[in-house]
């Protein structure tokens, strides 16, 4: 108590100071009394701050230690194989940074696995939005800044592990310059402008470089600011029941009860994030080797995020439009097009839903994934496709691990990509409205009976 | 934020929400205390040995396992204190609705509408002011312009060109009597070894297996043959060669080219064959271009078959 007497007037003293300047006084309060709801689905969004967070501490450490430069040197560092070898002076820092630094390897590595766990993140919070319906009036906004987000943080990883010049990211490079030559009409000339010219091109490096430090991070920083700030303004959304209202936000004060548990999470998001780095190797560039254009390594799989996009371009057979002497080659399709309708498609849902459903409430309550069985069937079967497409991407380690020829796996996976996703939806839509119409709480409480029911065409 | 910019928004009314059963259990502060503070603990033991082990001159194992300790003993701490120690609610918060009703909006739309119309007025002035905004636009296209060359002709030619000697990857030209049969080597113009566009393989295959295509009947040397090394699908080296089927492999998306069908692909995502290179051999005995590829190398494009 003694010691509470002490401090008061310091704080007293404090908010004064600011409130007479800039008269925050209520703000504070208001803001220290705000009301979080608790649900450990709601924490994803966090981690995925918090990834952004590390990423962004250890990626300055990177950067004092990186050259982003092409220029070839010859390798005269710790790691003894490579000794003598021609490599640019990007590969050879990140060597050195990796080898000859004192916590240079860990911090790289977190910086990695930081980037994993990031996209992982705000993949798994945005199947929460989409599941529970938060994307509906009056957040669609949000949901837009949200997928906005998942295409920077996708392309900043795919930036910053094409940085170290390595075997492997080298041939991303090349795979992204043939993509940018697939659009139609203006393909090459956006090919020559982002790559600086005909690949290889010695200024791709250094302008990843600026991309990944600076013009994504800065973007990614502003966009957060807003969606935290609408979610601010809108006040968090809460699952139906325990008495849970449309008008009222319920849980835990800001102050001190969420920001100490919220805090928590973060040094636990980078407790994890430091074991993965310390103990699980990720990107041994060193194993690679430097990029050398007539080399490629193989098998060659791309970070796991990139894993759709490489899956689609294996699978995709070998058609392409060509019509009065021009042609939409083939990597168009499955790289610009799916892409390209993949994020159209996430940006539009909450309108086209609404559309479809005519329903332009206000929601603050969130639906239970069974509330929606047609909207939760299209996203299981939408994520069962990207699945397959991401499996599809080691179509070459499948076949050496059943000893197949590879061309089968690939037809395998050909028809699973049209077929797995329709059993999928039909799967989930059954299971859900027989969960519905059981009024079971769970799965695992739902009668035997109601779940033939769910398969029975409705009843009127 | 916002909030604070409303006067009309009164500072937020809480109230403990009257229903028991939501409450937490009361957890037993000594407990939890002591489970605090041994989860701070530990944090502070491994950050002072994260030290020790720095100044040892670093270890990434355990440098990462102390992060971990440091990091997660405050996490650990953290979480319990605010889970255990501190009032949990749940606290009820009354949501404000967020739209400012249609009077607010009517007034916001009007005061728009009316600057609008005072800007209109001067209706040659705006066709100005767009036509200056459209120039200066077009203008700053211009140093987007300087970020590459013009695609123009690069994609078209190679560094082959007639009389080009067939280097390995040390500079040093190329006999046929230098591969065996079902060898390959990737070879290169003279003096641009490495060369991303210029790479390209050859392949000495059995006596008689050669069988050309209709006017390549003189672009072999003996059974030696040459095909460009970039895959027409999406750019990749197409590195592996199995010599009793003649197949070329690309590792990146698995494509397959049949050799001795003129490099057709067969399998695999792959439209276009592999473009052969005319070969020949000067007066030394060495291998030489006839020409560059008859056609663009490499993945294609919207205007390649111009």
């Amino acid at each position: 108590m003694s010691r509470r007497r002490r401090q008061e007037p310091a704080i007293r003293r404090t908010v004064s100071f600011f409130d007479e300047r800039l008269s925050v006084s209520r703000f504070v309060r208001s803001s220290l009394d705000k009301v979080f709801p608790d649900h450990y689905a709601f924490l994803l969004g966090e981690i995925a701050l918090y990834c952004f967070i590390v990423l962004v501490l250890t990626g300055i450490f990177l950067t004092f230690f990186f050259n982003a430069s092409s220029t070839e040197v010859v390798y005269h560092g710790a790691y003894h194989p490579l000794v003598g070898a021609h490599v640019s002076d990007a590969y050879r820092s990140t060597l050195e940074l990796s080898f000859s630094v004192r916590a240079g390897l860990v911090m790289r590595q977190v910086h990695h696995w930081a980037a994993l766990v990031f996209i992982a993140a705000i993949v798994v919070h945005l199947c929460r939005i989409f599941f529970s319906g938060a994307f509906r009036k009056p957040r669609e906004l949000n949901w837009i800044v949200g997928v906005t987000m998942l295409i920077l943080a996708i392309f900043n990883g795919f930036a910053g592990y094409s940085l170290p010049d390595d075997l492997l990211s080298g041939t991303g490079l090349r795979i992204a310059f043939s993509i940018a030559e697939s659009i139609p009409v203006i393909g090459t000339w956006i090919a020559f402008l982002l790559f600086g010219g005909e690949y290889p091109s010695e200024r791709i490096i250094g302008r990843l470089f600026a991309i990944h430090t600076i013009i994504v991070p800065a973007l990614l920083l502003g966009l957060i600011s807003v969606h935290l700030a609408m979610v601010w303004r809108q006040k968090h959304t809460q699952f139906p029941g325990d008495g849970h209202t449309e008008d009222t936000v319920e849980g835990p004060k800001l102050w001190p009860t969420y920001a100490m548990k919220s805090l928590g999470l973060f040094f636990a998001v980078a407790a994890v994030l430091c074991l993965l780095g310390g103990l699980f190797q990720i990107n041994p560039i060193w194993l690679y080797g430097p990029y050398h254009a007539p080399q490629v390594s193989s098998p060659a799989q791309p970070d796991w995020y990139m894993g759709w996009l490489e899956g689609a371009l294996r699978l995709f057979p070998p058609w392409e439009i060509r019509a009065f002497g021009f042609e939409i080659p083939n990597p168009f399709f499955p790289a610009v097009f799916l892409g390209g309708i993949t994020f159209l498609g996430l940006y539009i849902w909450p309108f086209v839903e609404a559309w479809f459903t005519k329903d332009h409430d206000v929601h603050h309550l969130l639906d239970r994934p069974r509330d929606h069985p047609f909207r939760s069937a299209l996203g299981t079967s939408t994520l069962s496709f990207y699945s397959v497409l991401f499996f599809a991407a080691s179509n070459d380690l499948v076949a050496k691990w059943l000893k197949v020829p590879v061309a089968d796996v690939t037809n395998a996976f050909r028809a699973a990509v049209i077929v797995v996703p329709v059993v999928v939806f039909m799967l989930t839509h059954r299971l859900l409205r027989a969960l519905a119409r059981s009024e079971a709480p769970r799965f695992s409480e739902m009668p035997r009976q109601a779940l033939r029911k769910g398969f029975r065409p409705a009843e009127r | 934020m916002s909030d604070q910019t409303e006067p009309r928004e009164e500072s937020l009314a809480q109230r403990p929400r009257p229903q028991p059963e939501l409450q937490p259990e009361p957890t037993g502060g000594k407990s939890g205390g002591r489970a605090i503070a041994l989860a701070f603990t530990v944090s502070l033991l491994a950050s002072i040995a994260l030290g020790v082990v720095y100044a040892l001159g670093g270890q990434p194992q355990l440098e990462g396992t102390f992060l971990f300790l440091s990091f997660g003993g405050i996490a650990a701490g953290f979480i319990t204190w605010g889970g255990t120690l501190l009032p949990q609610g749940p606290y009820v918060q009354e949501r404000h609705p967020l739209t400012q009703g249609e009077v607010q909006q009517e007034e916001a739309a009007e005061t728009l509408e009316e600057g609008a119309e005072d800007l209109e007025r001067r209706r040659l002035l705006i066709r100005l002011m767009t036509g200056a905004f459209v120039a200066l636009g077009a203008a700053l296209v211009f140093p987007v312009r300087s970020l590459g060359s013009r695609p123009g002709g690069s994609l078209f030619f190679t560094g082959w060109n007639r009389g080009s000697r067939a280097v390995d990857e040390n500079e040093k030209p190329v006999r046929p009597e230098d591969l065996d049969v079902g060898g390959v080597l990737t070879v290169y113009p003279e003096g641009k070894a490495g060369s991303a566009d210029s790479q390209t393989l050859l392949i000495k295959l059995g006596p008689g297996e050669y069988q050309a295509r209709p006017g390549r009947e003189n672009w072999a040397v003996g059974d030696l043959v040459a095909f460009s090394k970039v895959c027409t699908h999406a750019g990749c080296p197409v590195g592996l060669y199995e010599a009793d089927t003649h197949r070329l492999y690309c590792p990146c998306h698995q494509s397959v080219f049949a050799v001795l069908d003129a490099a057709e692909p067969t399998s695999g995502p792959a439209t276009r064959p592999l473009p052969q290179l005319p070969l020949t051999l000067d007066t030394d005995g060495y291998v030489v271009a006839q020409s560059d590829y008859h056609e663009p190398i490499g993945p294609g494009f919207w205007n390649r078959d111009r």
